[in-house]
């Protein structure tokens, strides 16, 4: 589904002989890629560059903007919504453990252990994108309702006791507790970590799992040495896929939290859309981006899957 | 469906080459296939076979030269403008479209409306009318590779291009395709050109062989002639196995050449000799393993006179069932091939004996020993 | 003890199923509530069964409305979308150019972007340039954010198939129209149809970068989120169970006459 997610196409059955791409139509490329990166130049790059100057700017709505190199606007964002930035970090970081630990069981039973109902599970899997993400994302609202049924057994079951001694909840209620906003970003983005994984999981020889086990390693340890390394790519596009959109993300953190939970993405969006700041919005939207940009590129160094761009 | 001789199906290659960058894949290059033969280009991966190939049918367009169907210059010409048609490595079905539709597809683009009768009649020569419904994945590898061929057959191409057509299949059904299109050729009488990296498979199939290296024509003759009489060590090493011996020119005997090697002496008749012969200059000296004959050493005196001899000992034998392949370590070579027919078999010709190998001269060829004594053999392929 | 083993060897299993639970239970939630019928505004709490919501569907004021605008921006969308993204995935994979290394990364960008981001910065380029917020700056954005997903998806097709198709095509006499109408569309045609799908859905489902730019026009996703602050109609839910089930049945027919149409072929 995305450069992230999708696997290199198969060997054709045999290897033709290399040779470069034909050189007929010299201009023909430049035509194809026109129109559609010209859209991308005007309306994606062109903003970026319109947004870093915004953030230096200063005036008002009235009078208008002007760029006055006013770098200090970055230090107030950061002073003042820190503790956003720091939140929405530990709660995309959370959600992304959480989509690895719950999401990786899933992708391999469907390329491994599913059979004939791999098919049915895989559409079980992706159906869900079709319901509105908001809407599904206020149905938490029932599941997590401080009398719902879930709420009940977490509380008979002390658990609630444990996480509220964490900061997790507050007093006998998840909603609007940061575990109701890392829940619901852990389920929004979790068919992005299940994808990913599948897709690299089911590359994966199934005789490789009988020749481990042919030498004399035992099913953990097979899975420590052999299927988990050959999943990585799976591991690191998922991961990406999760933590980047879980760390811009407001909606679960307006739809199932409190003002307490407010992350970065909830700042900038009230900046540019109700206090109207647009250079401190733009200051702060320009800090994540870096901030994130930053983390990929150290993240893809470091796991060595630079061929994923 | 044959054609009338009036030479329009003659390839004619006049010094085409191909470069890509600083790497020649075809160095310039003279060919001439005639009307309706059976055409090989025989070599490794790499050796500019295929880029030969794919020039003639325009999908590649040549550095230099020109390419000539009968007296028409079709160098430029594009591929779907050529008359001539190719069956491609592992075939190209398309595979959104069923059999009869990929066999239509040429009939198609050249505007035929009634295309019904020639698609199934052409199904039938290739025996496929019953599948004409399914889709290419859905046929084994032998009948893909039928499709193939009828898919170009159907458009009475002039010259029908070849590229490694049976790389894909096993053994047996490649044995059995050889035959097949050996016998629709013969029935269509179309020119074939062939490109394979199977010495078998060219010598059994075409009527000429030019064995290509490093992007030249080492050699083109009939395969009988290629094998028996090879100019250079790379044929002789690449069409079967060739036992070569350095050695040096003593005398000149009438037609033979007398030959000193480790010792002993070796006649050589001059007319297969490809090499110039100076008094002392050195010669590389060619035998066919299975042109020696092998005689334990307490039998020396009963093998007649005239006859090319040397001395060594077995240093491994493997029984192949027809023949049993011995290695012979000699002083003039230390890994002496022999293949002797298991006729009358010797009990004692085992590793350690001591044996006289015996060949008659005229199955001797000489060779100009300034080349790579090991090229077109396996060890140098592997390296 | 039988029961551990059959519990430790079906572990995995178990897990992944449960997960997929809790992949499913909003679903399972937003069917059942679709059949509520809310003492207040707010349909978070079951009262009793009901089939009205079903039977007035667009008993909402504005809902069917945005809904309607958003099909239609889906739509175009994704016919630019897969247009532009198609054309960038052929000059990618067919052709050498300059500048290659800076076409990827400008098509990998996006993708790794938070929509935030994408959602703030297009919004000081209208304001900058003084656009009229609504249908049309809704349509770039999402025309925007698509085009990337088809290009992947389609460049993965197109890698894959074998190049010596086409040159097939060529040596049986079509020229180069021909050639691209009968053989590389149709072998291209699923991925593009994948990348058509994907960007239908990314397009229709899309809030916060539509949130920014949308002015004052309302698509279906902006009036869910209004609705959780006013009070969330059952309406809403018999939409999102309807989409729902159109979905799987759409997939389950696809698959059903593929299977047919390949058991009748062999």
């Amino acid at each position: 589904m995305s450069t992230l997610t999708e696997a290199p196409p198969p060997l054709a059955p045999a290897e033709p002989e290399k040779r470069p791409p034909r050189k007929r139509g010299r201009f023909t490329p430049y035509w194809l890629l026109l129109p559609g990166m010209l859209w991308l130049i005007v309306f994606f790059a062109l903003p970026m560059i319109y947004q870093a100057s915004t953030s230096v700017q200063q005036g008002s709505l009235e009078e208008g903007y002007k760029v006055t190199w006013h770098f200090a606007t970055y230090w107030n964002a950061l002073s003042e919504y820190w503790p956003q930035f720091l939140r929405s970090v530990f709660y995309a970081a959370a959600a992304t453990v959480l989509c690895l630990l719950l999401g990786y069981p899933l992708a391999y039973t469907i390329a491994f252990r599913a059979g004939r109902w791999k098919n049915l599970i895989m559409i079980l899997v992706i159906a869900p994108f079709f319901t509105s993400f908001l809407i599904r994302t206020l149905a938490w609202k029932t599941i997590l309702a401080d009398s719902g049924p879930v709420v009940h057994t977490l509380n008979s079951l002390h658990v609630l006791d444990l996480t509220d001694w964490l900061g997790w909840t507050a007093g006998d209620r998840v909603l609007a507790t940061p575990l109701a906003v890392v829940c619901g970003l852990t389920y929004n983005f979790l068919p992005f970590m299940i994808l990913p994984l599948y897709t690299s999981l089911e590359r994966i020889d199934g005789r490789l799992h009988e020749a481990a086990g042919d030498l004399y390693a035992k099913p953990w340890t097979t899975f420590r040495k052999v299927t988990f390394p050959l999943s990585m790519p799976g591991v690191v596009s998922g991961t990406l896929l999760t933590f980047i959109p879980a760390a811009g993300d407001y909606v679960n953190a307006e739809l199932l939290g409190s003002t307490d939970t407010r992350m970065i993405g909830n700042v900038i969006q009230t900046q540019f859309l109700r206090i109207l700041d647009y250079p401190t919005a733009a200051a702060l939207s320009f800090i994540l981006m870096a901030a994130i940009l930053a983390m990929v590129t150290f993240y893809i160094r470091r796991s060595g899957t630079e061929d994923l761009v | 469906m044959k054609t009338t001789p009036d030479n329009s199906g003659d390839v004619r290659l006049s010094g085409i080459s191909k470069t890509y960058g600083s790497f020649t894949a075809v160095h310039p290059l003279d060919l001439t296939v005639p009307e309706g033969s059976f055409f090989a280009l025989l070599g490794a991966s790499g050796c500019g076979k295929t880029t030969t190939l794919r020039m003639i049918a325009g999908l590649e367009e040549p550095s230099s030269g020109t390419v000539r169907l009968g007296d028409q210059d079709v160098t430029h010409l594009p591929p779907y403008k050529r008359p001539v048609n190719t069956v491609f490595q592992s075939y190209a079905l398309f595979p959104h479209l069923d059999i009869f539709e990929n066999v239509a597809f040429g009939l198609r683009r050249r505007g035929i409306k009634s295309v019904k009768k020639q698609v199934e009649e052409m199904l039938e020569l290739v025996q496929l009318g019953e599948q004409a419904r399914k889709k290419p994945h859905q046929l084994s590898g032998g009948q893909q590779q039928r499709v193939a061929v009828a898919r170009a057959l159907i458009n009475h191409p002039k010259v029908l291009l070849l590229d490694e057509p049976l790389g894909a299949l096993d053994l047996k059904l490649r044995r059995q395709m050889q035959l097949e299109l050996k016998r629709i050729q013969t029935e269509v009488g179309i020119t074939f050109v062939h490109v394979t990296h199977d010495q078998e498979e060219a010598m059994t199939m075409a009527d000429t062989v030019a064995v290509m290296n490093g992007g030249r024509v080492e050699q083109l003759g009939a395969p009988t002639d290629l094998y028996e009489n090879p100019q250079t060590t790379f044929v002789a090493n690449f069409l079967g196995t060739s036992n070569l011996i350095e050695a040096e020119v003593d005398t000149e005997n009438g037609d033979d050449i007398v030959l000193k090697a480790g010792g002993g002496k070796l006649v050589l008749p001059e007319a297969r000799c490809s090499a110039p012969t100076t008094a002392g200059g050195k010669v590389l000296v060619g035998i066919r393993p299975e042109k020696i004959a092998l005689t334990h050493a307490d039998e020396a005196g009963s093998i007649p006179e005239g006859r090319n001899r040397v001395t060594g000992k077995i240093a491994d034998a493997s029984f192949i069932g027809v023949s049993t392949q011995y290695v012979i370590d000699t002083p003039v070579c230390d890994e002496f091939a022999v293949y002797v027919q298991n006729v009358e078999r010797d009990g004692r010709l085992v590793p350690g004996a001591d044996v006289v190998l015996h060949w008659s001269p005229a199955h001797t060829f000489g060779l100009d020993a300034a080349q790579d004594i090991d090229a077109g053999t396996e060890e140098e392929a592997a390296a | 003890m039988p029961f551990v083993n059959w519990l430790k060897r079906r572990l995995v299993v178990l897990a992944g199923l449960l997960t997929l639970a809790y992949l499913l239970l909003p679903n399972v939630i937003v069917t059942v509530f679709s059949f509520n019928k809310p003492k207040g505004r707010f349909n978070y709490e079951w009262q009793q069964f009901s089939t009205d919501a079903w039977q007035d569907p667009c008993g909402v004021a504005d809902m069917c409305g945005s809904l309607s605008i958003s099909l239609q921006i889906a739509v175009w969308a994704t016919v630019g979308a897969t247009l532009l993204g198609t054309m960038i995935s052929f000059a990618l994979v067919r052709y050498r150019f300059r500048a290659r290394g800076a076409v990827n990364s400008l098509i990998f960008l996006p993708m790794a972007m938070p929509e935030v981001v994408m959602a703030a910065s297009l919004l000081t380029l209208f304001l900058n340039m003084g656009a009229q917020l609504g249908f049309w700056t809704i349509l770039i954005a999402h025309i925007m954010f698509c085009l990337s997903f088809v290009v992947t998806a389609v460049k993965a097709r197109v890698m894959s198939m074998d190049p010596r198709l086409e040159e097939a095509a060529r040596d049986l006499y079509a020229g180069p129209v021909q050639t691209f109408v009968r053989v590389t569309l149709p072998i291209a045609a699923p991925g593009i149809a994948a990348g058509a799908l994907l960007s239908f859905a990314l397009s229709f489902d899309d809030f916060i970068i539509t949130n920014f730019n949308a002015g004052s026009t309302v698509t279906f996703p902006m009036f869910v989120w209004g609705s959780a602050q006013r009070g969330t109609p059952v309406q809403i839910n018999v939409i999102g169970t309807a989409m729902f089930l159109i979905a799987v049945l759409f997939v389950l027919t696809s698959m059903v006459v593929s299977n047919r149409r390949n058991k009748q072929k062999a």
